[in-house]
């Protein structure tokens, strides 16, 4: 058994070239431990220089893979990011913020992991290196289902990249557990959104996560709101059964199915409503 | 470590450790810091709950930031500054201060979770000095705590600056009666010095794997477990049934000693023990139990109570037709005359599920011989119950064992049973070596008992007046695959489920039903909370019928003095539930003009408000049998006394409590004194904490002990019985005329145990045995209780926001109030986690991230009142009150939803989906 730690990006991604657990936060990988023998080959990949932190360039937001959820609350960010630092602060409990991570949270692939809605409202997407090459790709197509996600044995997620976005958008996040808390989600929802300076919704982006085997954007609720006044909606924001396409709630020790397609529609309009009035505040 | 050197499989590395320097080596590849810590270390404050990051106890703050050990990999610290519960109380001033604070406050019971809540509050107090108590939370938000109910914990931390002389004392001598002292055995916990289950081993001792059933019933053979220790040069034995020279059974009651230490042939439920590895760490840690030489064969099982009645389903266990393990009875007067003479006739059918203890310590100890005697260090409830198993597994003299109680880290009633002992004792009898085991937290859920879960009917009528006029009960229960506490469970049932009320006309049956599921045990009011929400909820129900207010509909119907209760007993004295339900009158009207208030300004808004109040009523002690508790003290000649208490504290403060009566008794100012804690080699037996009877049961024989001590002094200086006492070094006189007469204890002769004086009390209640009818005298005392909730729905969402409890206890005699309001902040959040969000489904919810238990981001405020009704038989008149602080609080919470929406929930958990069901009514399934 090796536990490898490599302390740069070249030589992570040469460990890597041989099969490897890795691990970074480890907040998913000791709970899954508990029954079954430790992986013969470990690769941590938490102190590798070039995946750790947060920096702006000309295309967007770079956040390194190893990067903390801590890290990300505690960063000056636009107001875009609002509602990933909300679900950041949903994480467990800040034991877990400080340990675990933003590529370990896509990594995991969970129906549940609560980074990947607002993440998918920022368009983000997912830095992937091997050795010999780098590829990028969108969050929608890296996690592919639940528990499963398009990485290959020899590759890293190395960053997750989020494209600047308007000047005025801003974030909003909501999480329905059964307490508050150290709890896994019943549903949960993430907004993007930024409206005109005549009032109008520019552009809207909502995902929703906890009720499909992968968090969904809902393109068709997205395309119905955009271009509405945002002050109107305020009142009355139409979320129809219909507009939550793909959705496929299961029933578990958490919720029923029928109560997980109740519950959505009303955290998507309390999340809108919390979106829209961030908005028009900064316009 | 650099670059160059990348590989690591067994590192040596060093990283600070509070003040030190300190060097590991042979680090393994993915080895936890909370095992380097423990194990290599021996830093023993670093609690492992969960292993999984789900409760926080395992804290530490790494170069300032909070993580679990257990959660980070040793090889990851390297070079870093890691800081523990005792260094930062060791080694800084705000780390002093934040323990005498936790102490003041008694914001530490158990004690397990301390360490994890120090550090968090210290990590939060470096960075604020003032903090709120919205930032406490957030920072102690990942820390669960099951007995507390966080409050104290919160006041710990905010009172860091502060210093209340009233509370969180720290007497000289005994505390006095109604002295608000700290818990006497707390510095410990406050340090992270206290040893629990596991921290008494040492290093590299011999430890023991249970094989369990993966199934919830099969046939299993083994297959070649010789050629399996010779092929694993690690594993020094395998433990089965063949190596149990006693009865391979235990349980607790006769006839009923059916749950075999390790199963023959079948499992019949999934969890149970077939069989145990003996061995070194680093095998039995990683072993993989699929690699065990057994073959399964799972067998049709039965989980569900209708099912298990059925003809034709299997017999769980043999002998028990139907699969009806007992049942309980009571009749007094005719209930259905009651029921045909009543203008009102209410009837409803109530559920409820498993729910699960949750302690943050799992069950775990550790044995060695000691010259031919066995000794186990085990947490526990009851050392001498064990003992007494233990003789009968091991065909063993009760010389040759001997029981030492770690520290408890919670129980609440399955720490009753055995666990881990049987196989400590077995794997140390056969390889004559030291043995170490300690459950996983999912072990822990798997094989453990549980509250039963209660399927019951209720009906009850009123006259036109509003008096209760006749009451049916039928309940049963699940008592999974074996007998445990099942027993208690069904014959306690039947006596309260009139509640704390006059009934006159009433009838109660109840069956307790085996299933192939974890056996239900004990559980803080042993049935009682489930019946309770099934009357309660009904009353709330008649109440709106007749148009009553619902607490003048309990007040007009409360049990009294001289009226008997559902078994006949009359008590003349100390009935205390009618105070209860006044004392929350002036708290009722409030709460119902705030809500109305609320619910006004917050008119076709989502939220709405309501307020719930319930009763309860609980008998101290064993249902109608001997239970009695000795107490022994002694003086010795350099003027110490000594106050052997056995009754085990597993966190509710008998520790602090007993001395506070024996003091009383013994009318001794400022003596010093010590404590001589549970050992079957060296305390006398004071029964098992269960049933609320450690203070009541033993309690009285701390008082009768300290009073026959006492008499002893005063006799010898001639002067009356009733004179207090002074000693002065190893002068004694009488404290009113110290110069009439005094004696010198180190003149006096001393016996073979150091004593000048010595004294040894039994207590033991008086009860009737019940009759066919169920007609008696079950306990000697009862305690009161009555729970007001203020609850807030969401009817959107269906969540359920306790917003507040204002809970009324009578305790007879207060003699600790700081540790009372201890007791029901804890009870009331269990309560609170009963209502909401408890529920043990076997197969699915065996950890503490799918299993919810309330964190302290959940917690309403909670009022204590404390209403004093003495009880003649009571120590100074004091009742028992553990279990008393958990049973109305569910019904309150959900007469408060009925309140705020009209919607009755008739299933516990009210989770989010129930409620949102209910609110919508049944034609919209949710």
């Amino acid at each position: 058994m090796v536990h490898i730690l490599p302390e740069n990006l070249s030589s992570a991604l040469a460990s890597m070239e041989m099969p490897a657990k890795v691990i970074a936060g480890c907040t998913d990988f000791y709970p899954s431990l508990e029954n079954g023998h430790v992986p013969d080959r470990i690769v941590d990949v938490s102190k590798v220089g070039e995946m750790v932190g947060i920096s702006k360039t000309t295309p967007g937001w770079r956040i390194g893979g190893s990067t903390t959820w801590t890290e990300i609350i505690d960063h000056p960010l636009p107001a875009a990011f609002d509602g990933l630092k909300a679900a950041g602060r949903e994480v467990g409990s800040i034991q877990i913020q400080n340990s675990g991570t933003i590529a370990g949270n896509i990594c995991n692939a969970s129906p549940a992991a609560d980074g990947i809605p607002p993440l998918l409202t920022l368009d983000a997407m997912v830095e992937v290196q091997s050795a010999n090459s780098t590829r990028l790709l969108n969050l929608e197509d890296f996690v592919v289902g639940p528990r499963e996600i398009d990485l290959g044995a020899n590759e890293l997620v190395t960053a997750i990249w989020v494209p600047e976005a308007r000047n005025n958008t801003v974030g909003s996040f909501l999480k329905l557990g059964r307490r508050k808390y150290l709890v896994i989600s019943i549903a949960m929802v993430a907004v993007t959104l930024s409206i005109s300076p005549r009032g109008l919704i520019e552009f809207l982006n909502i995902a929703v996560g906890s009720c499909s085997p992968v968090a969904r954007r809902m393109p068709v609720l997205e395309k119905k709101l955009t271009g509405l006044g945002a002050r109107d909606l305020l009142d009355d924001i139409p979320v129809g059964v219909e507009d939550l396409t793909g959705l496929a709630p299961i029933t578990d020790i958490r919720g029923t199915s029928e109560y997980r397609q109740s519950a959505v529609r009303e955290l998507c309009q309390s999340a809108i409503r919390d979106a829209i009035g961030k908005g028009l505040e900064i316009t | 470590m650099s670059n160059q050197n990348e590989y690591y499989s067994g590192v040596d590395l060093g990283f600070t450790l509070n003040t030190s320097e300190v060097f590991v080596t042979n680090v393994q590849p993915a080895e936890r810091l909370s095992e380097s810590l423990r194990e290599r270390l021996l830093v023993r404050d670093i609690k492992v709950g969960c292993n999984a990051g789900d409760c926080g106890a395992c804290s530490v703050i790494i170069d300032g930031k909070i993580v679990c050990a257990c959660l980070t990999p040793t090889l990851q610290v390297e070079g870093k500054s890691i800081l523990t519960a005792q260094g930062i109380v060791n080694d800084t001033e705000l780390g002093q201060r934040l323990a005498e604070s936790f102490q003041k406050h008694g914001a530490s019971q158990c004690g397990i979770c301390t360490p994890g809540m120090m550090v968090s509050a210290y990590r939060l107090l470096e960075i604020e000095n003032n903090p709120t108590e919205e930032m406490v939370q957030d920072y102690l938000g990942g820390v669960l705590c099951r007995c507390t109910g966080y409050q104290k914990i919160i006041d710990g931390v905010l009172g860091v600056n502060g210093n209340d002389p009233e509370i969180g004392t720290q007497p000289l001598g005994f505390p006095t009666m109604g002295e608000s002292a700290r818990h006497l055995d707390g510095n410990d916990k406050v340090t992270g010095l206290m040893k629990y289950g596991d921290d008494v081993a040492p290093p590299y001792t011999l430890m023991v794997k249970v094989i369990r059933s993966p199934y919830n019933r099969a046939a299993f053979h083994f297959g070649d477990l010789d050629g399996f220790v010779e092929a694993n040069p690690e594993v020094e034995a395998i433990l089965t049934h063949d190596d149990i020279p006693g009865n391979n059974h235990f349980g607790i009651f006769p006839g009923f000693i059916d749950q075999p230490v390790f199963a023959v042939d079948e499992a019949r439920f999934k969890g149970e023990a077939v069989a145990a590895i003996v061995g070194f760490p680093e095998f039995v840690n990683f072993f993989a139990v699929e690699d065990f030489p057994i073959t399964w064969t799972e067998l049709p099982s039965v989980l569900d109570m209708e099912d298990a009645e059925e003809e034709g389903t299997h017999q769980v266990l043999p002998g028990r037709g139907r699969n009806i393990l007992c049942g309980g009875f009571v009749k007094r007067g005719d209930y259905q005359e009651g029921l045909q003479n009543s203008e009102f006739v209410g009837e409803c059918e109530f559920t409820t599920s498993f729910v699960e203890h949750a302690y943050i310590e799992t069950e775990a100890g550790y044995s060695f011989m000691d010259g031919d005697q066995l000794v186990i260090q085990a947490c526990t409830q009851s050392t001498f119950m064990d003992r007494e198993s233990l003789q009968e597994i091991l065909n063993l003299d009760q010389s040759k064992i001997r029981m030492v109680p770690t520290a408890v880290g919670g129980a609440f009633g399955s720490k009753l049973d055995l666990s881990v002992q049987p196989y400590l004792a077995l794997a140390t009898l056969k390889t004559g070596q030291p043995a170490r085991l300690s459950y996983t937290r999912r072990e822990s859920f798997l094989s453990t008992t549980k509250r039963h879960p209660a399927k019951l009917a209720i009906k009850v009528g009123v006259n036109g007046k509003g008096l209760i006029q006749g009451m049916h009960f039928r309940g049963k229960f699940n008592t999974g695959a074996f007998s445990s506490w099942g027993p208690a469970v069904v014959n306690r049932v039947p006596i309260h489920a009139t509640g704390p009320y006059f009934v006159p006309n009433y009838m109660a049956e109840t069956k307790a039903i085996l299933t192939n599921s974890t056996p239900s045990g004990a559980f803080r009011g042993f049935g009682v909370p489930q019946a309770t929400a099934a009357l309660e909820t009904l009353l709330d129900d008649l109440a709106l019928k007749i148009g009553m207010d619902p607490l003048e509909f309990r007040i007009k119907n409360a049990l009294d003095d001289g009226l008997p209760n559902g078994c006949g007993q009359i008590f003349e004295n100390g009935v205390g539930i009618k105070p209860c339900l006044e004392a929350l009158r002036p708290y009722w009207e409030e709460e119902k003009k705030r809500v109305r208030e609320f619910n006004a300004e917050h008119k076709n808004h989502h939220l709405v408000r309501g307020v719930g109040v319930a009763s309860g009523w609980y008998g101290c002690g064993n249902t109608a049998l001997s239970n009695p508790s000795t107490v022994k003290a002694g003086i010795k000649s350099d003027g110490t006394v000594f106050l052997h208490q056995g009754a085990i504290d597993i966190g509710q403060g008998s520790n602090t409590v007993i001395p506070q009566i024996f003091g009383e008794a013994l009318g001794m100012e400022k003596v010093p004194f010590e404590l001589i804690y549970a050992d079957t080699d060296l305390t006398p037996d004071a029964g098992k904490t269960s049933g609320s009877r450690q203070t009541f049961v033993s309690g009285n024989a701390a008082r009768l002990c300290g009073m026959t001590l006492k008499r002893q002094i005063t006799r010898q200086l001639n002067v009356s019985e009733d004179s207090n006492l002074k000693i002065e070094g190893t002068i004694v006189s009488a404290a009113e005329e110290p110069n009439e007469s005094t004696l010198n204890l180190a003149d006096l002769p001393s016996d073979n145990e150091g004593f000048v004086f010595k004294a040894m009390e039994t207590y033991d209640p008086p009860t009737i045995t019940l009759d066919e009818n169920g007609q008696g005298k079950p306990y000697a005392q009862y305690g009161y209780t009555s729970h007001l909730a203020v609850v807030e729905v969401d009817q959107k969402l269906g969540k359920v926001k306790v917003v507040r409890i204002v809970a009324a206890h009578d305790v007879g005699k207060a003699i600790n109030p700081m540790l009372i309001e201890g007791q029901v902040h804890g009870g009331v959040i269990q309560g609170l986690g009963m209502a909401l969000m408890e529920e043990f489904i076997p197969g699915k919810t065996d950890n503490l991230h799918d299993y919810l238990i309330p964190t302290i981001g959940d917690i309403p405020e909670i009022n204590t009142i404390i209403v004093e009704v003495p009880d003649p038989s009571g120590p100074f008149g004091a009742k028992g009150l553990g279990e008393h602080a958990l049973i109305p609080t569910p019904s309150a919470i959900l007469n408060g939803i009925f309140h705020a929406t009209g919607a009755q929930i008739k299933k516990l958990p009210a989770s989010p989906d129930r409620v949102l069901k209910a609110l919508r009514g049944s034609e919209n399934d949710l």
